[in-house]
């Protein structure tokens, strides 16, 4: 069935299966495959995107559902120009990420907990941060990112 | 502290320069094997055993052959000739360790959940998965062996063709009646038994494999999520029968190893072998949950250890038998992986008297292998648990007992009882400074006062001082090892005529930021800006030697073998200034890319120069070669022995038996420090995988032999929430094993952690006559054993 939603700002438009998940719709139909997909239980949040400026784990939804709907993922979070993203500045600065793959879920869910929270404390963001695992980092340079992110972004 | 964004120059070793690896990492532009668009590839999937041990009675394929999308179902009978040999194993400890053979498919028995049974090809994943439902198998079950101990009595044989459960026994016994005679004479004795559970690595990246065959002459390139590109181009050859020239391996971005990736599986070979057989591209990506069974486990240890002491608590022997559970099969290291620990039972203590005995044995299990650390946390969790042990016998606190028995400084370079030389080390400085750091008087104050008010938290110190092999390495000593490889590495620096620099090396990241230490090493020597250089590793094309990475080797030796490359690449282009400027070549001085003429500065020759007059070869020094290049294999004559003192503290509740990390704080000495920023990143990590392992990591089976935490719902792999920030300290004390003096950092935080926290919580609870918890230490465990206390 054919789904049409805008990623990252474009109109793209794709014939699917019905049972196709939101995140296969982006690697595989849409070529976007920043997104990536670490478990098969909902529990990592690699696949972590942007559903109308809200995070939503891409592997719990599917495409048709995404139907009309506007979505950003990690490819769309730079801007148009190239310029990084304060939280994605704020990883590198703070080397925020390792081996890189929980990143791009990381990322995005980190840019949307800061607009629920923009001041967080450091437990806020380990609570707000639950849903993403990362193997590499053990997760301090990461709170330390996002604690950054927030601190520029305030300002 | 400041980070630093780009540096030029030299000093720029020890300076926190940023990943140059991160800008396409954090955009989503990097590709992971996963992520590569390969036309036309056929898309596999492993029907795997849902029983853990049985006979095959029926494989029918013909209802799935049928399915839309579906190219080719094949089963071990269908693909027997289409490989050369059985699975590798590089590893043979003995003589006699028997090795049971092991396909890519289960040829008439399964040995373990997840053991593959059948190979479905088609257009789609989905029709690929599909497909494997409408296989029918009939199984005809027999009794799984689970427990170690049950398999050493051999009373269930798994693999009937060798006889026998048992794999080997290795034993590291230099003088038994010395031994025998300090734990007679010992006026302290403990006698400790401790279980190292099996765990999942859990790399957040899934296994992924991609062969995609040339459209002539006969080649492969196969794309793999792989820690070692090197070892798995020589071992698919040798396994699938293709030769060595013919096949191109490739480490893409890879998400993390752990050791994990430092293998060869059945589906790289599978991919290989029905790549060629279709002669179409094959790609298969592996799911979480197969992640859990088709991916090695790692530990898997029933440890038995005891310590001799003086009446000083100090330690006279140390006698340990270890039952290693292999798995089901032997896979690339298996059996070496209690080997890398069996010489550090005596930890950072000077312990004359050593003893040690391994069986390893085989059970209805996923195999185990490498996981972080490999060995060396098992051993440091044994003599740091049996140290604290010792002191509440002698009566000392776990800090004096330690002091004690620390390898004294000035016994450097210390030649242990085990047959090792440990490099460099001053651990009683290492020691101090973390106490110091630590403020341990109030802690412990702070811990009397809980106890005394009946405080339902109570909090628990825990230390570990760690030391650990690592920079794998000598290769005559892995020979005495029986390895299968030697432990150099490769390197070459090239300098291209526009002055742009190549570096190529043998080692193949997979998260540890090589691009920017390495690109840090060359930039320190020549002086010029980390943007001219270009680091080129994981493509076995571009990289034709190298043995990987894994073992905490790739600085230690990797790096090595690119500084000493690039000190004969200035040598060479010193030899070409002093030709151009007519003067010998002890008269040139050399700094940031410039050499000038010793005294009079104004005549200078620009190492870019250099580069292009060694591209022209229009002017060079007779009988000199053209082109500035240098390649260098380096072994180095030793391992290196980075150590740290690790202290945990934990509170723990009473009514519920939950423990919280509340504060962690390591102080490494890893040698010189290249990338500090990169240094404390591995240390955290590190550290939060060994404290997963004390507080919730478990692959736990049931009596049927299924793998209950199977998913990552089911197996805890630690959130931010449950972890701390961590406090970092470090001493340095340079390694004389290499040019940089570097010691390795990878696998620190996760060899140390677990005892820390370990010994934390068991400090928290002696007072109540608490002196061990099995791990993962979660809350019901830890409720019993606090009920099991208090109701004496
Ligand atoms: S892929 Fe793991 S949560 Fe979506
Ligand atoms: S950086 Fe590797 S999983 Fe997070």
């Amino acid at each position: 069935m054919q789904v049409t939603m805008t990623v990252n700002g474009q109109t793209v438009s794709r014939d699917v299966e019905p049972r196709t998940l939101l995140v296969h719709f982006l690697r595989d139909h849409v070529g976007l495959t920043g997104t990536n997909v670490g478990c098969d239980t909902s529990s990592c949040g690699a696949c972590t995107v942007h559903v109308n400026g809200e995070s939503v784990k891409s592997c719990t939804m599917l495409a048709v559902q995404a139907d009309g709907q506007e979505i950003t993922t990690i490819e769309g979070l730079a801007s148009p120009e190239g310029e990084l993203h304060p939280m994605q500045k704020a990883f590198q600065e703070n080397h925020g990420l390792q081996c890189g793959f929980c990143t791009p879920g990381m990322v995005m869910a980190a840019t949307s907990f800061l607009k629920e929270n923009p001041h967080p404390t450091e437990a806020e963001v380990r609570l707000g941060l639950e849903g993403n695992l990362c193997r590499c980092t053990g997760y301090h340079n990461i709170v330390k990112s996002v604690l950054a992110a927030a601190e520029s972004m305030g300002e | 502290m400041t980070t630093t964004e780009t540096t030029s120059g030299s000093k720029v070793l020890g300076q926190r320069v940023l990943r140059r690896e991160d800008p396409k990492l954090l955009t989503g532009e990097a590709k992971f094997s996963d992520d590569l668009d390969i036309p036309g590839a056929l898309h596999m999937a492993v029907l795997r055993s849902t029983v853990a041990h049985a006979r095959i009675t029926s494989i029918d394929t013909s209802a799935a052959k049928s399915r839309p999308g579906v190219v080719a179902v094949y089963t071990y009978d269908d693909l027997k000739d289409d490989w050369a040999g059985p699975m590798p194993c590089a590893w043979p400890v003995t003589a006699d360790m028997k090795n049971p053979a092991h396909f890519p498919l289960a040829n008439g028995k399964v040995n373990y959940v997840g053991d593959g049974v059948a190979v479905v090809l088609a257009h789609s994943k989905t029709a690929a998965v599909d497909a494997l439902e409408a296989i029918e198998v009939g199984y005809e079950e027999l009794d799984p062996v689970l427990d170690l101990e049950e398999s050493l009595a051999d009373s269930n044989v798994i693999h009937s063709e060798i006889g026998t459960n048992l794999s080997y026994t290795w034993e590291l016994i230099p003088n038994k009646e010395a031994v025998d005679d300090a734990f007679a004479k010992a006026a302290y004795t403990v006698s400790e038994r401790y279980i190292q559970q099996r765990l999942v690595p859990s790399a957040m990246e899934p296994r992924a494999v991609v062969v995609v065959p040339a459209p002539f002459g006969g080649d492969y390139t196969v794309y793999s999520a792989t820690q070692v590109p090197h070892i798995l181009k020589v071992m698919l050859a040798l396994t699938v029968g293709v030769s060595e020239t013919k096949l191109r391996v490739v480490a893409p971005s890879v998400g993390g190893g752990f050791g994990s990736k430092l293998n060869v599986y059945a589906e790289e070979v599978l991919a290989l072998a029905l790549a060629r057989k279709l002669r179409r591209p094959v790609r298969w990506t592996e799911e979480r949950s197969e992640n859990a069974v088709a991916t090695i486990h790692g530990r898997g240890q029933i440890q038995n250890i005891e310590l001799a002491a003086d009446a000083d608590g100090k330690v006279t022997a140390v006698r340990v038998n270890l039952v290693a559970d292999m798995g089901a099969y032997l896979q690339l290291v298996t059996p070496g992986i209690p080997l890398l620990g069996a010489f550090l039972y005596h930890g950072v203590y000077d312990i004359p008297n050593y003893s040690f005995t391994c069986r390893s044995v085989f059970t209805n299990k996923t195999p185990t292998d490498a996981y972080r650390g490999a060995g060396r946390p098992e051993a440091t969790y044994a003599i740091e648990r049996a140290m604290d042990a010792l002191a509440r016998k002698v009566g000392v606190s776990a800090v004096e007992i330690r002091k004690r028995n620390f390898i004294p400084t000035e016994k450097f370079p210390y030649n242990s009882a085990a047959g090792l030389v440990f490099d460099s080390g001053d651990y009683l400085t290492n020691f101090n400074k973390a106490l110091d750091m630590m403020g341990m008087d109030e802690l412990l104050a702070e811990k009397k006062l809980r106890i005394d008010a009946g405080s339902r938290k109570l909090l628990g110190i825990g230390i570990s001082f760690f030391v650990e092999m690592c920079g794998l390495a000598p290769s005559r000593v892995l020979a005495s090892l029986n390895y299968g490889a030697g432990g150099w590495e490769a390197a070459t620096v090239r300098i291209l005529p526009t002055s742009k620099i190549q570096v190529v090396t043998g080692t193949a990241p997979h998260g540890q930021g090589h691009e920017t230490a390495w690109s840090m090493i060359v930039a320190e020597k020549l002086g010029v800006p980390l943007a001219d250089i270009e680091v080129l590793h994981s493509d076995t094309a571009i990289a034709p030697y190298g043995m990987d990475t894994y073992g905490s080797r790739s600085l230690a030796v990797g790096g090595s073998a690119i500084h000493i490359a690039t000190e004969r690449v200035l040598d060479k282009a010193k030899a070409i200034a002093a030709h151009q400027l007519e003067v010998a070549e002890e008269d040139l001085d050399y700094a940031e890319g410039v050499f000038t003429v010793k005294g009079s500065p104004d005549r200078a020759f620009p190492l870019a120069a250099a580069a292009l007059e060694a591209f022209t070869a229009h002017n060079l020094p007779d009988g000199m070669e053209p082109n500035l290049e240098a390649s260098v294999s380096w072994d180095p004559p030793n391992f290196t022995f980075p150590y740290g003192s690790h202290i945990a503290v934990v509170e723990v509740d009473t009514e519920t038996g939950k423990v919280d990390l509340v504060r962690y704080q390591a102080v490494d000495d890893c040698g010189n420090r290249v990338n500090p920023l990169i240094i404390e990143g591995q240390v955290h990590g590190g550290i939060a995988q060994g404290v997963a392992q004390a507080l919730f990591e478990e692959a736990s089976y049931d009596s049927a032999g299924n793998l209950i935490s199977a998913t990552l719902a089911d197996y805890l792999v630690p959130s931010a929430a449950e972890l701390p920030s961590f406090e970092l300290g470090e001493t340095v004390t340079p390694s004389p094993t290499n040019p940089l003096g570097v010691k390795g950092i990878g696998e620190a935080g996760t060899i140390a952690s677990t005892p820390a926290v370990m010994n934390a919580i068991v400090d928290a609870l002696s007072h109540l006559g608490i002196e061990n918890i099995e791990m993962p230490a979660s809350p019901e465990r830890v409720w019993r054993a606090i009920s099991a206390a208090t109701r004496k």
